[in-house]
């Protein structure tokens, strides 16, 4: 059970971006996915969202291989990028009840609540500051009970409360037996482990390619 | 259901709001219109003959105006990602997109229609006939559009590009749907030309989620 990346390999225009990443996320567990810039840690979680096509290897989740059974890999999942798909011009509530409603979600009270957006949720969206904003975004994670999040770069932005609540949301939701896979550069107190990718896991890119182009 | 309800009420509130653009369509069908009496002279007759093909290419071009905006709004703040990730089907989605954009450009344009008629000059027994043919073909437009808008989602300033690739795939609904008006305009059957335009937009609606759908999740990855 949990999550299992075995060999995983993805090419982007040409370029290798990853090339046989392993790892493994128990449930109850988080991962950390540190490394420089460009390393390939947003592919990777793209790549787990089945956003991006694999070239080789498997991702399954709880037994769900998600090359072979999408829908109900993607019932498992929530993703968050570092866009946080947020309507400028809806309120707070709006934006998060489309979300609502879009998952078949019931805990739209709740959610606003745990990210602390009860007092906001009647205010514009465009005049929420940036750190607001990045609360809206996550708590869409809240709305649908999934086993695995996918974040990238959460607590950008964010101050310092504000990065005690989201790793409380995260702890909370990990004790209830699901599981995480996070890019960061910032220290995040959330159980489990760091997987440093780093650029030795990328191979040089396909030298045989201009001549195939 | 209900997601996708929810999605175009989103979709008609943006359309309404500040900077949705939901009367531009409008008022530039009111002024391409408005404009050709001013090129092919004040002479009633000729505005007569000339009405069924202005109305149409006026609706065809007011419909293109907001077709880059249909997925390219989402794509940029992140939101395609996750409607991708949802328990949605893409076809449903862009069939809901495209919906959304005929509500907001395809109906009131319809309904703008008949007072527009009244400048150029319409027979009145052929206004029946401009509301229906305009009502089914806009709907085709808006499907035809989401393809179109599909393919130029990521691509920057893709506005240009989309009206080339998509105002060639305008052509049959434009010649069916020109051609029931003018043909009720000149005491003539238009039954089977009205006809022929509700069975070409049956056909876009129902293929053109699955095409549009197979690029949007290209252009994701």
């Amino acid at each position: 059970m949990g999550l299992q990346i075995t060999l995983l390999s993805c090419t982007r225009a040409g370029r290798r971006i990853l090339h046989d990443v392993s790892l493994a996320c128990p449930a109850g567990q988080a991962v950390r996915l540190t490394g420089p810039n460009g390393v390939g840690k947003s592919t990777l979680l793209r790549a787990v969202a089945g956003l991006l096509p694999l070239s080789a290897g498997s991702v399954t989740l709880n037994g769900t291989d998600l090359s072979t059974d999408r829908d109900s890999f993607h019932l498992q999942i929530a993703y968050t990028g570092h866009l946080d798909a947020i309507k400028p011009q809806l309120s707070v509530i709006e934006n998060l009840s489309v979300w609502a409603r879009v998952f078949g979600s019931d805990r739209l009270d709740e959610t606003l609540e745990t990210f602390n957006l009860t007092k906001l949720a009647d205010r514009p969206a465009f005049a929420c500051s940036a750190g607001q904003k990045r609360r809206l975004g996550l708590a869409r994670l809240l709305l649908a009970d999934r086993a695995l999040w996918l974040m990238d770069e959460p607590t950008v932005s964010l101050d310092a409360d504000t990065v005690a609540m989201i790793e409380t949301a995260i702890a909370n939701h990990l004790g209830t037996g699901g599981m995480a896979l996070i890019a960061t550069h910032l220290p995040l107190n959330v159980p489990g482990s760091d997987f440093a990718l780093t650029p030795a896991s990328q191979a040089p890119s396909d030298p045989f390619l201009m001549d195939r182009l | 259901m209900g997601g996708l309800t929810s999605l175009i009420r989103r979709d008609l509130t943006l359309a309404f709001r500040a900077g949705g653009g939901a009367g531009q369509g409008l008022a530039f069908f009111l002024i391409v219109t408005l404009l050709v009496p001013f090129g092919v002279g004040p002479n009633p007759d000729i505005l007569a003959v000339v009405a069924p093909g202005t109305l149409w290419i006026g609706a065809l071009l007011s419909a293109l105006l907001s077709l880059d905006r249909m997925f390219q709004a989402d794509f940029e703040d992140g939101t395609l990602d996750i409607l991708a990730l949802s328990p949605i089907p893409m076809e449903s989605l862009v069939a809901a997109k495209a919906l959304a954009h005929w509500l907001t450009t395809g109906l009131p344009l319809t309904c703008l229609a008949p007072l527009l008629a009244i400048t150029l000059n319409l027979p009145v027994e052929a206004f029946v006939w401009l509301i229906a043919s305009l009502a089914i073909g806009t709907l085709g437009l808006s499907f035809l559009g989401a393809f179109g808008a599909s393919l130029t989602v990521g691509l920057r300033r893709g506005g240009l590009i989309l009206s080339v690739l998509v105002l060639p795939l305008y052509i049959p609904t434009l010649i069916f749907g020109a051609r029931c008006v003018s043909l009720a305009a000149g005491g003539e059957d238009p039954l089977t030309a009205l006809a022929l335009l509700a069975g070409l937009s049956l056909f876009i609606v129902a293929m053109t989620p699955f095409a549009a759908a197979a690029a949007l999740k290209v252009q994701l990855s």
